[in-house]
């Protein structure tokens, strides 16, 4: 089923990569009548950057949702690191090790920078309501950990200028490498990043692109993006899934899949009859 | 000073006390309109209901007697127990967490992703329900509630001002524990939601339920929290109220004034909450004072909503609401 064999993938730097993290196996998803996905299988290995585009409407975001539990697919199943995965209640996302950004920016407007940042930790702090009224002991102590990850994602990111900064004052660009920061924040597994360069320019989505490469390098995270800007996604991905209406047409290297027909074709567009 | 002045200055004083009340009862419906954009009209009632449910405790009356008595045709009223104060409050709370749970569970839960209308309607239906079930668990008649707050005229005050102007100001001790109290409530709410996890998570969900969940805070959990907290902030109002006026059906009706307080302050502001309810108290006071003898008298029953009719007229958000834009 899988057309890549698992655990000797050598990417085109020459990075070895991981055994499969997450498998879709004949994922076939439908909302009433609309058919949205329709038997889908892929993989995500550990520590690569996996891609999945298409063109609007293709069902990318679906498959997103699939993938971070949201959408539970009628037919189909999910693997994680080889066992079946529990249907989850969508909160519960976040604490099987899965962390993500918004097409359209989620943020807490209202709350700082780091305060953002720091929701990101919220699954990682144990401490009861009750020592946290107090604000002693474990509650104090978990703080400071936590705030100490944050620290160093906020300065990997080169946020550090406006930590103290509220949010709904940031330029577009800012308040999605914030988001960026909050998702990492919760050290995941595997990191979901719909549409990371959505209404950037030119500059910002090259800033976006390095820092993707250098979170998915220094941290070792698996990283799940969904693009429709093919030339962004083919310097990124380490593999890519494309998809059209629904199905998948193409899985392979960035380089396969310039050379896949059927996506040329989609992209370009022929007649479908 | 002229008297008239002084007279002036003790009734905007009064004013301002009786403001922190209001001010009390529009915080509990800031919570939660903030947490999750229910306007929550049972806020009154459920101040009603923790002042009965004290009451009851303290006292140890047995909940449903009458409804016992006529089914079982016993006549038990009375445990026999009279609490101290401290305990009843704790027991209150308590009663109060569990009425949270049991909104979120059977009402709130099956509502997600309602019409803000479909919302408000439910907490309608609430606020009857739960008068409902405080008259029939407690019974409906007056009860006085003595949970040992100072009454009375505040004597050094009075010297104090004698001494000074000539004219000794009246101002009730319960007035200024209310006052106090108040204070210390907004410093613990506030330093709740800046300082702690429950309190940041809090904040996340007022901002956006998706991101919220994103990052791993349960909806559920935040909004059976915030319904506590607002059943506490209730349970103190229904303190002071039923210590001032005795606990009575009416006082479910104190939700109304706290509807111009909101206006005024702006929904989702618990400073504004604050501000805007002292604005009200002196603002009707004074009113009633100054103008109120040329036109008759009895402002007070209107002038709060009239002031609130301005402000949604040339400042919809309120003092300090979000502002409204809208993208077209």
């Amino acid at each position: 089923m899988n057309n890549v064999s698992q655990g000797d993938f050598v990417t085109s730097d020459g990075r070895s990569i991981g055994s499969a993290l997450m498998e879709m196996q004949n994922i076939t998803l439908k909302f009433g009548g609309v058919v949205a996905l329709e038997n889908i299988s892929f993989d995500i290995l550990e520590g690569e950057v996996r891609a999945i585009i298409g063109p609007n409407g293709a069902g990318k975001s679906s498959m997103l949702n699939v993938i971070s539990g949201f959408y539970v697919p009628q037919e189909g199943q999910v693997l994680y690191r080889g066992s079946l995965r529990p249907t989850m209640k969508p909160f519960q996302v976040a604490t099987h090790g899965i962390a993500r950004t918004f097409q359209n920016i989620a943020l807490f407007e209202g709350m700082s920078v780091l305060d953002n940042v720091m929701t990101g930790r919220i699954t990682k702090m144990k401490s009861g309501i009750f020592s946290q009224m107090i604000w002693k002991g474990r509650a104090e102590r978990e703080e400071n950990e936590n705030r100490e990850v944050v620290e160093k994602i906020i300065d990997f990111l080169e946020i550090q200028a406006i930590r103290k900064t509220p949010v709904s004052r940031l330029p577009y660009g800012l308040k999605k490498r914030v988001e960026l920061a909050r998702a990492l924040a919760a050290e995941p597994s595997l990191l979901l990043l719909d549409e990371p360069m959505a209404g950037m320019n030119v500059e910002e989505k090259e800033d976006m692109s390095r820092f993707i490469l250098d979170v998915n390098s220094e941290f070792g995270t698996t990283i799940a993006l969904i693009e429709h800007d093919m030339s962004v996604v083919m310097d990124l991905s380490d593999r890519v899934v494309v998809m059209d209406y629904g199905k998948k047409i193409g899985d392979g290297t960035p380089d396969e899949i310039r050379n896949n027909q059927a996506v040329i074709d989609a992209y370009l567009g022929v007649s479908h009859d | 000073m002229p008297d008239k002045v002084l007279f002036a200055m003790e009734v905007m004083l009064n004013g301002l006390m009786a403001g922190v009340l209001y001010s009390l009862v529009a915080l509990g419906f800031v919570l939660i309109f903030k947490a999750s954009g229910i306007f929550n009209y049972a806020q009154g009632v459920m101040a009603l209901f923790a002042a009965l449910t004290l009451v009851g405790i303290k006292d140890g009356q047995i909940p449903f007697a009458h409804l016992i008595n006529a089914i079982f045709g016993t006549n038990i009223h009375h445990f026999g127990w009279h609490l101290p104060a401290f305990v009843a409050i704790i027991f209150t709370a308590i009663v109060m967490i569990g009425f949270a749970w049991l909104v979120q569970r059977f009402i709130f839960r099956h509502l997600v992703n309602q019409e803000p209308i479909i919302l408000f309607m439910a907490t309608i239906g609430l606020a009857y329900f739960l008068e409902g079930v405080g008259d029939l668990m407690w019974g409906s008649d007056i009860k006085k509630l003595d949970v040992g707050i100072p009454k009375g005229m505040n004597e050094t005050i009075e010297l104090l001002t004698y001494n000074r102007f000539g004219y000794g100001f009246f101002i009730d001790n319960l007035d200024i524990f209310a006052s106090f109290l108040a204070v210390i409530l907004v410093l613990v709410l506030v330093g709740f939601s800046q300082y702690t996890k429950q309190g940041r998570a809090l904040r996340a969900v007022a901002d956006d339920h998706q991101a919220a969940l994103s990052v791993g805070i349960s909806l559920g959990y935040i909004w059976v929290l915030v319904w506590s907290i607002a059943g506490f902030v209730a349970l103190v109002a229904g303190i002071v109220w039923g210590a001032k006026s005795g606990v009575q059906f009416s006082l479910s009706l104190i939700a109304l004034k706290a509807l111009p307080v909101l206006m005024l302050g702006g929904f989702t502001s618990i400073p504004g909450a604050i501000v805007g309810g002292l604005i009200i108290g002196v603002g009707e006071k004074l009113f009633e004072f100054l103008v109120g003898p040329m036109i008759g008298g009895a402002t007070e029953n209107w002038f709060a909503y009239v002031l609130a009719l301005l402000f949604l007229v040339f400042r919809p958000q309120g003092l300090f609401g979000e502002r409204i834009i809208e993208r077209v």
